[in-house]
């Protein structure tokens, strides 16, 4: 009975001994002489095979915070970049928009980058009435459920993957088989490309999803048998990457194609020649495309020491978006709420490096930008270059009900 | 029903079933070594495969970033990353075993197992925290070699390249330097011996720990060998690759018959080609209710009804006998 | 005096949580002086009492401050229940099963799909289920794991217990597989995508009583009591259990099934019993948690989640209650918080740009992130505790004398 007595208060008398040193306390800043830290939180992948795009999206948004922080400062207050990684998973999303929403200083969500975590965590974020905006969710239930608290300033996939099929079309392809990565953005945007191509007239060859990372070998196998001439392969590139490189080397002949999940370098760096000459579609156009751009992406480059990935100038944008609602709800210089911020967001205008963005009822821009590139190379370090074919303003649509 | 299409991709799916089954025989062979000798899963197996695949990776990433790629003969190369591969999976297997499994050897079974699982997850991330601290990256992709990427199209729907052929010969080679290790030497000879009774075998002279070691680098070897070939023909790979792999290569171990050296290797061919032809014809035979995802269940479910009817496997059990 | 120690811990703890909301530390004290009250001796009425002021009282407190910490506690007790159930399973009748979360993907899918729109795609119309059908859906997923439990039970019973592992482990990847794919020919489980949203059971009293209050606050503490209620039905089952005719028989049947066979103890439905009382409970909280989450989809039944459930009751102590309830304690908040606060510190950390030893912390490869390990810390507990004290930390006492060499 003693032994375990004093053990028991042992142990206890260490951790209070720890708890008391003066240890920093995660999360907790010491409020800035002033009113208080604002916090824009970000919530991407920082980590597994997408980590290329989620850090582009942190890093666009930490590059404008600290651009155009200058308002709110002035205001007396203190803004922070707080980002996450959602690690690409429904539920760390959800894990981590439950601790954002209990830091009453995050007034805005920036994030995330797969519409499979975005659409369960807005959710959390609506119960707390929590802007987030996305950079580059495409799929259509992130705003048709019509929260009032969540915004993209990207495209959607019922046009992207309707823009794909029509270039099909132009290309003079009769066949193609469609394959997905069976995610809420592959499987949506490879749906929203076989409806439109057998609307037009594409004979689709087959369907099929698949959650294989490394051995494409017997999907290829029968898809190379029905010889399509087009390979529409709906996910993101590091999937596509080897099911493209492998059906190359299995002797497809098809040409490929793809939507924006696609569009990183990283394509080129695991798929090399397979991918050189495909067309993809994406809501983000290489950053050569936007002349505002160039400055962005030198002060990315002299900042960051790299080039401005996919997204990082959607992140940018969104950011200075949510700056400027922010502000605008901050009148008379006090703290705003959350609901509030989301109202401002709504009826902000704002040009920035992707265009010009303003928001329908349901938080989609009113009109966005999609484009249709080319692989020019099979380099990772030209990805920046490759060739815009095609692009289109398109209005948002509104919702099938 | 297109019939022609069934039989027209019948060569090519018969030899993607091939080359699996060659790598699933790989692995096999260290689960039934071990499981031969000490009656114990080694949960990590799994692990030590795909080792060898990032070792493998690894040089040949250096020598591509050093120029030397392009410059030296690929059969060097192959050589190289395969016995880099093989000795480090080898040596890894050996102290995990010194370190995880020597210490719970007599305890019930229930411990090694769940041991051996500590390891397995430690084990990934480790690898995932080495490659992301060496190379800020943990998918990582192999270097194509190019007299590999050469195919023959032999038909319209039948196309050989000759990385499958050097995949096969490769394991081939291996398959039967086992063979002939265990069966005509003397270490094969002492191997078997602590497999069947441990006590005699000591009483007999031979050194039980040391034998102990010796099983796990061989099976640890054919392991990693497994990764770099794995790597080589399917190209990506990542720490938590080695999982589903490792586990259906326990299937086709149990499926030929655990602790039975030959029916570790019938059991990896017949599990590799049950898998691709599930693969492929699955969604062609069901009309695309049921397609390609469903060839994992389909390995399991055989480990199912394989354990449930004919427990001994295909060619019978080889274990230590009871006392 | 013990217990006067243990008031001030609690209310020390609780006070440095108020005032530090955001101090993970604050939040491990507050839980370590729960533990330093099981620990301490001291009258039972005033354990229980103590016990009833720190969970039912404190905690929802420190809740309304933080409601992070309200989740953390939610899932705690969701885990905990997970462990009690393969407690039986694995602990009391000697079964590995590596395949345990696939019980508890019954049960939640189970809700899932008739709380939510999702039925609609099956049956064509009707569905959602009223909310008030949740209560009886605790009850329809407790039958329904137990069905499955016995499902899995009967091929596998005349299985070696390494062959049983790996077969449960098949099992539980093949339901994991089954609700990826089943979105087609007929759309089961959506896939992937997930299932949401799914409806929570109704609040007790109208929430317009209470307008300052937030709705998403109320389901917290909701769910918070609810989970407390289902733990301590699952406690008060287990204590029946394990002292009674069958919780020796599962022993027994752990301990040498040739004897135990021997001594008239019916093999098979022992087992099968084992089997589908520890899904059971897997179902029951598979319910709840679905509706609680109101989003679920595959990646929460993984095989990671049964070996953290496995390690939770090993890292507590096998066969005994009290060491899966720490077990499971010890692994989420591991989890949740300590792994996630250490990510968050090294980012305030990197953010600050300190220099460590010449090395600037803003260079730190993101990849290098706690939070991202946590198969890691699994596997190392795992190995460590087998090697060093394979019967837990607070195993049940026949236990330690077997595992402990004297």
């Amino acid at each position: 009975m003693k032994t375990h007595r004093a053990r028991g208060v042992v142990y206890v008398a260490l951790v209070a001994l720890a708890a008391l040193c003066p240890w920093p306390t995660a999360g907790s800043r010491v409020a800035a002489q002033g009113k208080g830290t604002i916090k824009i939180a970000t919530q991407s992948p920082l980590s597994g095979g997408q980590a290329a795009l989620g850090e582009g999206i942190k890093l666009g948004a930490q590059l404008a915070l600290e651009k155009f922080k200058g308002p709110l400062e002035k205001m007396g207050f203190a803004v922070e970049l707080v980002p996450f990684d959602d690690q690409a998973k429904p539920d760390v999303g959800v894990a981590n928009a439950k601790n954002l929403i209990a830091d009453t200083n995050v007034l805005v969500v920036i994030g995330h980058l797969n519409s499979g975590v975005a659409i369960p965590a807005s959710e959390v974020y609506k119960d707390a009435s929590l802007a987030m905006i996305s950079p580059a969710n495409t799929n259509p239930t992130v705003t048709d459920r019509g929260y009032s608290n969540v915004f993209r300033v990207c495209g959607r996939d019922d046009v992207q993957g309707a823009v794909g099929a029509e270039f099909a079309k132009s290309l003079g392809v009769k066949t193609a088989y469609v394959i997905h990565d069976k995610t809420t953005y592959g499987q949506g945007v490879a749906e929203f490309f076989k409806a439109e191509a057998e609307k037009k007239g594409i004979k689709i060859l087959g369907f099929e999803g698949s959650e294989e990372k490394s051995n494409f070998d017997p999907i290829i196998t029968p898809v190379k048998a029905r010889n399509p001439e087009l390979i529409y392969f709906g996910g993101l590139y590091d999937q596509a990457g080897p099911f493209f490189s492998q059906a190359r080397e299995k002797g497809a002949k098809s040409r490929f194609m793809g939507p924006d999940g696609l569009d990183s370098s990283d394509l080129a760096k695991i798929a090399g020649k397979a991918v050189v000459g495909m067309y993809y579609t994406s809501v983000a156009g290489p950053v050569s495309v936007y002349p505002q751009a160039r400055q962005f992406a030198e002060e990315y480059r002299k900042k960051f020491g790299k080039n401005p990935e996919p997204f990082a100038a959607q992140a940018y944008d969104a950011t200075a978006i949510a700056l400027r609602g922010i502000a605008a709800a901050a009148k008379g210089g006090r703290r705003p709420e959350r609901e509030e911020v989301a109202a401002a967001i709504h009826a902000v205008k704002y040009t920035g490096i992707t265009g010009t963005i303003e928001f329908d009822k349901k938080g989609d821009p009113k009109k966005a930008l999609y484009f249709v590139l080319q692989v020019t190379s099979d380099n990772p370090e030209k990805w920046g270059e490759n060739r815009e074919v095609k692009r289109l303003l398109i209005a948002t649509p509104a919702p099938k009900m | 029903m297109d019939f022609p299409l069934l039989l027209g991709i019948f060569p090519q799916v018969l030899l993607d079933g091939l080359i699996l089954g060659f790598m699933y025989a790989l692995i096999a062979l260290g689960y039934t070594m071990v499981y031969g000798v000490l009656e114990f899963i080694n949960f990590a197996h799994s692990e030590i495969f795909v080792t060898g695949a990032f070792v493998g990776v690894e040089i040949l990433l250096s020598l591509q970033h050093a120029g030397f790629l392009d410059r030296v003969s690929p059969i060097l190369v192959l050589f190289l990353i395969l016995g880099a591969g093989m000795t480090v999976s080898g040596l890894l297997a050996v102290a995990v075993e010194r370190i995880a499994y020597r210490p719970l050897r007599g305890a019930p079974r229930l411990i090694p197992l769940i041991s051996a699982i500590g390891v397995s997850f430690f084990l990934q991330d480790l690898i995932r925290l080495v490659e992301s601290i060496w190379r800020n990256a943990f998918n990582l992709v192999y270097p194509g070699l190019e007299p590999l990427s050469r195919r023959f199209e032999l038909t319209a729907t039948v196309d050989v390249s000759v990385k499958a052929l050097v995949v096969i010969a490769a394991s081939l080679v291996m398959l039967l330097a086992l063979h002939l290790l265990v069966n005509k030497t003397r270490l094969g000879t002492a191997i078997r011996a602590v497999a069947e009774d441990q006590a005699t075998a000591s009483l007999m002279g031979i050194n039980v720990d040391r034998m102990i070691s010796i099983t796990f680098l061989i099976g640890g070897a054919m392991g990693g060998a497994a990764g770099v070939l794995f790597g080589v023909q399917y190209s990506l790979i990542n720490p938590y690759t080695g999982f589903t792999p490792g586990l259906k290569a326990f299937t086709a171990a149990v499926l030929g018959g655990i602790g039975n050296i030959p029916g570790a290797m019938t059991g990896g061919l017949v599990l590799g080609l049950l898998e691709a032809f599930a693969a492929s014809y699955l969604s062609l035979l069901t009309g695309g209710a049921f397609g390609a995802e469903y060839k994992d269940i389909f390995a399991f479910s055989v480990l199912i009804l394989i354990l449930i009817f004919r427990p001994q496997g295909l060619l019978g059990e080889v274990v230590r006998g009871r006392a | 005096m013990h217990a006067v120690w243990v008031l001030a811990l609690l209310a020390a703890s609780g006070y440095a949580v108020s005032v530090f909301p955001h101090s993970i530390l604050a939040f491990l004290l507050f839980q370590a002086s729960i533990l330093a009250l099981y620990l301490a001796p001291m009258r039972r009425w005033l354990k229980v009492a103590l016990a009833v002021l720190a969970l039912g009282v404190l905690m929802p407190a420190i809740g309304t401050v933080n409601g992070y910490y309200l989740e953390v506690a939610t899932q705690v007790g969701i885990f905990v229940a997970l462990a009690l159930g393969l407690n039986i399973v694995v602990g009391l009748a000697g079964l590995l099963d590596l395949g345990y979360v696939a019980f508890f993907a019954v049960g939640a899918y189970l809700w899932a799909i008739f709380g939510s729109p999702q039925a609609n795609q099956i049956f064509g119309g009707g569905f959602p289920l009223a909310p008030g059908w949740f209560f009886v859906f605790l009850l329809v997923g407790l039958a329904v794991a137990a069905l499955t439990g016995v499902l899995l039970g009967l091929p596998v019973l005349r299985l070696r217990g390494d062959y049983l592992a790996i077969v449960t482990l098949g099992f539980g990847e093949v339901v994991r597989v089954l609700a990826n794919n089943l979105d087609k020919p007929i759309n089961l489980t959506n896939g992937p995508k997930g299932i949401t949203p799914i409806s929570r059971p109704p609040l007790p009293f109208d929430p317009a009583r209470l307008p300052g209050v937030s709705l998403g606050l109320l389901y917290s503490l909701y769910f918070y009591f609810l989970v407390l209620l289902v733990l301590f039905v699952v406690i008060a089952v287990n204590q029946r259990l394990a002292d009674s005719h069958i919780g020796r028989a599962w022993e027994a049947i752990r301990e040498d099934e040739t004897a135990a066979q021997a001594m008239g103890v019916p093999l098979v439905r022992t087992k099968l019993l084992a089997f589908a009382c520890g899904a059971s409970f897997a179902g029951v909280i598979g319910v709840l948690f679905a509706a609680k989450q109101v989003f679920i989809n595959p990646e929460s039944f993984t095989f990671l989640e049964s070996i953290g459930v496995l390690a939770m009751v090993i890292l507590g102590g096998m066969g005994s209650i009290p060491g899966p309830v720490l077990g499971a304690t010890i692994v989420t908040v591991l989890n949740l918080q300590v792994l996630k606060g250490l990510s968050l510190w090294l980012n305030d950390l990197r953010n600050s740009g300190t220099i460590v030893l010449g090395y600037n912390l803003a260079d730190l490869p993101t990849q290098l992130e706690p939070a991202k390990y946590e198969r890691m810390v699994f596997g190392l507990i795992l190995v460590l505790m087998m090697i060093f004290r394979p019967e837990g930390i607070l195993p049940a006492r026949r236990r330690r004398r077997e595992l402990v060499d004297d």
